[in-house]
């Protein structure tokens, strides 16, 4: 398979919040022991990542994509980010105040914060960003997560507080977007034309420095940054559209790190030269695929034949062979090991002689002997759908087909363009069933994806899910504050949702990265490894770039 | 002369717009909305968010509408806007288009000082080892898949050798580089792009130049010269190569569109930043705007190089007047 | 014939059977997947011929039936381009004129187009499958047979017997498709030959950017795509496809130019 360039699915594309937020924001974690202990940092050697595909609009609100907002995360910050284990903390707000029941947040924003071209960091930089998000001339395409914010208020120039129409209970995890410069942008028209959407001025560890355009970004250390300068010298992202030549770049050193295919993690890693320059990490990523069934097709409203389709699904021979074993069975919605998820949710573990059964007592048999079963002279045919460019999704395709076969159900695979696919057949709601996956944000509002109202066309709950309790649930879960309340409240949603079973939830897969070894500091932790990316270093006798 | 030259470029212009529409009609005629390429299934992103991207690019008008609106912009040499990045497509177009020219360029100029001498040796000693050899490699280059050939060449040479870099068109760390060091690593960088994009060509051109020398050599004005006594070097580089060369001038300027279509596939391969690359990756995107500018612009070059072959065929054969022609 | 001939037919005669009789010649079902991994990316072996992929499946079997996709798509886009070229060569050739006109601007529209460019729109755009795939290469690939056949019917209508046909009030579609037509195929078959080979590499080209066959539906041009990922630890999973590609371009190109010089008199005088 071709590895095609920006398209491998709603991983790449999905939550821009969970990108920033979760994985590079956190890359400002200061640790401040560390800071103490080592008094001067010092910055040395480049790290060049890379990745598929090109950057497109290096503001924060606008980008959409992994690569640009990654990039923005070390150029902007936000109010608040998280830390390691994924608690939210301060960022240019060292601290902060919920009043009236949630319906205001007041922050205390840092003094000593200035912006790469010098000046001063206020409260009128915040007010600025969230007006221009949520003035609907702007086109943000985030501004609904915004929406509950009546008014905003600037107490003095280092405090500042947003009055809510309604608590919402995300709101702090999405102070994490990043802040822009008023002073910069107050007077130009179009933002998302303007020449700071390809050389932006942030806050941020990181300075602009460069970009060739489908070539490589870099970014240069900025000696002032308030926690402490960062200990590499130059962040480049190079763009290598081919991911088997992205393997072969970080074999032979061009590259200074990529994310591996389990593959490559297995087979390809264990050559001398491998093992004595690069390290290879592995944590949960905050991602799962699933099989969907369209609930408006007379053959999956009935939950009989929904469960023995889940029964017949062996999930541990589709990670052996699809990840190699890289990846955690799944059975909802929310991340395996957070409060969110249930462990006790029904699971389906693979249990043909069961599905066996189910089946019989929905009355399909297979009465002409020819393998496949019946049901008043229908078959038992199922088109399974998924977008092409995604290996690991048509290889999971072509087991569950075999793995159907064997119960007598005959599966179709179609695999379809990603564009033609999503405006065809997800959004029109033509189809049976559809593999794909959800990114998993930091915070658990699922309101987006399992809520009725979200059903209509357009909408992301394309199979078109209806449960009355589940949408109570989900109401509440959004306003609740509490978080023990609030994780009661998801994992009732997960046993719900399990349990009614209109998606097969098929694995969590593991992030796979692999870093050259002549970083140091990288500490994995359930954030990943990015979220301390200032505290890595480089000795100095192994440094490879010297400027 | 400069009547044909005005008279091909005037007629440019209805090409340019016969294609544009053809692609216009295919990419609307299929299902998929750039807006959900843009935003695909993100939960985060509001409902509201994909209307107005639509609104904002026109794509909620009517194909026609939307075509005339392209034309109407093109007119005036603006092909809008990136539905990626918002990016001018003419300045994506533009920071790529250097790249995709001197590999070109340089493949070119290595076909052509390649294959001539290969086929004019072959020619002379034919049947000997050398053009036996060379009628194998000729075969083969017609005949293999040059993307295999490229990976191979980053295989052999890249990866197990470690003779030349794998990909890209020079390390990120070249602009803090002197001039002199850079020109070094542009041409290192260069060497297997180039290759894997000259070989197929190289083929038919140095099997050319070997039939035309054969047909040439047979010409009663050559025998006329050799049995005046001429030096044999003399009979070949004045009569022989000179009239040899003539139809391989046109054949330079036909394989134009085979090297740009190869571009699409190489540039991917080898990571070079030309507009190959970027026209695959905006087909992949759905990217209309900037498909619509790779599509013209590539076409447009196409036929400048035609253009260009003719007149140097002008220029190599005196004997051709272009306002006879026709 | 001449050897590189001989050599040509025997070659595609082997695919073509092996094609026909896939399930016979195939020691595995090709889509049969083993997912143990002592299974998987195996090398040749007594067993496996040509390797297992990294589904465990027979590489060789999925060769065989991927010879099927690859020769039929590589005869009947040329057939789609036959088609048309002949027709609008002939029309065009026959009448000249205004139709002459038309066609050949047409023509020259397509040969200064990059047309891997407008192929991959249409596949990406149209959907990729091996209709699609085959009805693309052929509409795009007819322009050099339409010059073609365009020439032989200049020459050919002033001969006597187009003469005394339509003397004869024989009605133009017959004197084109039953007089000229037979008589002007010659240079027609060589080209149409070439063109299948290369045809088979614009399929395998695709299959290679993900735009073609679809798997697991194998094709020579999407073994070699998924063995692209494997390239520098399983070889042989890009070889075979590489080679039988190569082998099978080169057989219809060493029959096109035997064709050559058995139908072109001038040309073999002077071997």
């Amino acid at each position: 398979m071709s590895k095609i360039k920006n398209r491998t699915g709603v991983f790449r594309r999905s939550l821009f919040l969970l990108k920033t937020v979760i994985f590079f924001l956190i890359v400002f974690h200061a640790d401040r022991r560390g800071f103490t202990q080592q008094e001067a940092w010092v910055s040395r050697d480049a790290y060049v990542s890379s990745g598929i595909g090109d950057a497109r609009v290096l503001i924060p609100f606008f980008a959409d994509d992994t690569t640009s907002s990654s990039i923005c995360g070390l150029v902007y910050n936000g109010l608040t980010k998280v830390d390691k284990d994924l608690n939210i903390v301060g960022d240019l707000a060292d601290r902060w105040e919920t009043g009236g029941g949630g319906l205001s947040i007041t922050f205390y924003l840092r003094r000593d914060v200035r912006w790469h071209d010098g000046m001063p960091f206020t409260a009128e930089d915040v007010r600025f960003t969230f007006e221009t998000i949520l003035d609907p001339g702007t086109g943000c395409p985030y501004i609904s997560s915004y929406a509950d914010i009546a008014d905003i208020e600037i107490i003095d120039p280092y405090t500042i507080r947003f009055y809510y129409s309604r608590p919402y209970a995300p709101a702090l995890l999405k102070f994490g977007m990043g802040i822009i410069p008023a002073h910069l942008f107050r007077d130009i028209e179009d933002i998302r034309m303007s020449l700071y959407a390809r050389a932006p001025v942030g806050t941020g560890p990181y300075r602009f420095s460069r970009w060739e355009s489908g070539r490589y970004i870099v970014l240069e250390a900025d000696p002032g940054y308030f926690e402490h300068v960062p200990g590499i010298k130059r962040y480049v992202y190079r763009i290598i559209p081919d991911q088997a030549v992205q393997f072969l770049e970080l074999v032979s050193g061009g590259i200074d790190s990529m994310e591996l295919n389990p593959y490559q993690f297995f087979y390809r890693s264990d050559t001398p030269r491998f093992k004595t320059n690069i390290s290879k990490y592995r944590y949960l990523a905050r991602s799962y695929t699933y099989i969907g069934y369209n609930l408006k097709d007379p053959l999956f409203r009935e939950k009989k034949a929904r469960q023995a389709l889940a029964y017949a699904i062996n999930r541990k021979e589709i990670i052996d062979a699809v990840l190699l074993g890289l990846g955690e069975p799944c059975t909802g919605p929310f991340l395996k090991g957070t409060p969110y998820y249930d462990e006790d949710a029904p699971g389906y573990d693979y249990d043909p002689g069961r599905a066996a059964e189910l089946l019989r007592e929905a009355g399909w048999a297979d009465t002409d002997a020819d393998g496949i079963l019946e049901r008043g002279g229908e078959e038992f045919r199922v088109r399974i759908a998924t977008n092409q460019g995604s290996q690991v999704r048509e290889e999971v395709a072509a087991i569950v087909q075999n793995q159907w076969a064997a119960l007598g159900i005959k599966a179709e695979i179609q695999v379809i363009a990603w564009s033609a696919f999503l405006d065809q057949f997800v959004n029109k709601k033509n189809f049976q069933a559809v593999i794909l996956g959800w990114t998993i944000p930091v915070d658990p509002d699922v309101y987006s994806v399992w809520h009725t109202d979200s059903m209509k066309e357009g909408g992301l709950n394309f199979i078109s899910y209806s449960n009355k309790r589940v949408d109570r649930l989900i109401e509440r879960g959004r306003r609740e504050l509490d978080p023990g309340t609030r994780a009661a409240i998801y994992r009732r949603i997960h046993r719900c949702i399990a349990g009614d079973t209109p998606y097969t939830f098929l694995f969590f897969p593991y992030a796979t990265p692999a870093v050259q070894k002549r970083f140091k500091g990288i500490e994995p932790a359930p954030a990943g490894i990015g979220y301390n990316f200032i505290d890595w270093n480089v000795p100095e006798n192994e440094v490879r770039y010297k400027f | 002369m400069l009547r044909f030259i005005i008279k091909r470029l005037l007629l440019i212009i209805p090409m340019l717009i016969g294609i544009s529409f053809i692609m216009f009609v295919i990419m609307h005629l299929a299902p998929g909305d750039p807006a959900s390429m843009r935003y695909g299934l993100n939960p985060e992103v509001s409902e509201s968010a994909r209307a107005d991207f639509s609104r904002m690019y026109d794509l909620d008008k009517p194909v026609m509408v939307q075509y005339a609106l392209w034309m109407k912009r093109f007119l005036f040499l603006d092909f809008g806007r990136s539905l990626i990045d918002d990016r001018r497509v003419i300045s994506k177009i533009l920071s790529r288009l250097p790249a995709t020219i001197l590999l070109q360029a340089v493949s070119l100029l290595v076909i052509f000082f390649v294959a001539i001498p290969i086929g004019i040796v072959s020619a002379m000693r034919r049947n000997s080892i050398f053009d036996r050899v060379m009628t194998i490699l000729v075969f083969a280059g017609y005949a293999m898949p040059t993307f295999w050939l490229a990976l191979l060449l980053i295989l052999v040479f890249g990866l197990r050798l470690q003779w030349f870099p794998i990909s890209g068109m020079g390390p990120w760390y070249t602009a803090y580089l002197d001039g002199f060091a850079r020109a070094r690593d542009l041409i290192w960088h260069l060497v297997l792009p180039v290759a894997a994009t000259a070989f197929g060509a190289l083929a038919a051109l140095s099997r050319y130049t070997r039939s035309s020398m054969i047909e040439a050599m047979g010409e009663n004005y050559v025998l006329t010269a050799r049995a005046k006594g001429l030096p044999e070097n003399r009979v070949i580089i004045v009569h022989i190569l000179r009239n040899a060369l003539l139809p391989i001038v046109t054949i330079m300027g036909l394989t134009l569109p085979g090297l740009i279509s190869g571009s699409f596939i190489f540039e991917t391969i080898f990571a070079w930043p030309g507009m190959g690359r970027l026209g695959y990756e905006a087909i992949m995107n759905y990217d209309y705007p900037v498909v619509m500018g790779v599509g013209v612009i590539a076409t447009f070059l196409t036929l400048l190089g035609i253009l260009l072959s003719d007149i140097m065929y002008a220029v190599v054969d005196p004997r051709i007047r272009f306002e006879g022609k026709k | 014939m001449n050897k590189r001939m001989i050599f040509g037919v025997t070659i595609i005669a082997i695919m073509a059977l092996t094609a026909v009789f896939a399930p016979f010649v195939a020691t595995h079902n090709p889509l049969a997947m083993d997912l143990s991994s002592e299974a998987r990316l195996q090398g040749p072996s007594a067993e496996h011929f040509f390797g297992t992929d990294n589904l465990g499946r027979d590489v060789f079997s999925r060769m065989v039936y991927g010879a099927r996709i690859s020769l039929s798509v590589g005869f009947i886009a040329v057939f789609i381009s036959l088609g048309i070229g002949v027709f609008l060569g002939g029309l065009s050739g026959y009448y000249g004129g205004w139709i002459d006109t038309i066609v050949m601007r047409i023509v020259e529209i397509m040969y200064c187009f990059p047309t891997f460019f407008l192929i991959m729109m249409v596949i990406t755009f149209l959907g990729p499958n091996i209709v699609n795939v085959m009805i693309v290469i052929g509409l795009t690939s007819w322009a050099g047979l339409c010059r073609l056949v365009r020439a032989e019917f200049l020459t050919l209508r002033e001969r006597d017997f187009v003469y005394s046909a339509r003397v004869q009030g024989v009605s133009d579609m017959r004197i084109i498709f039953r007089h000229i037509l037979p008589n002007a195929m010659a240079p027609v078959y060589v080209s149409a030959t070439l063109s299948v080979g290369s045809a088979i590499l614009v399929e395998s080209a695709l299959s290679f950017l993900g735009l073609g066959v679809q798997i697991p539906t194998p094709s020579w041009g999407n073994i070699l795509t998924v063995g692209k990922n494997y390239i520098d630890y399983a070889w042989w999973l890009t070889l075979s496809p590489g080679l039988a590609i190569l082998v099978t371009v080169l057989s219809f190109n060493l029959i096109g130019e035997g064709l050559r010089d058995v139908l072109d008199p001038k040309l073999r005088e002077r071997k």
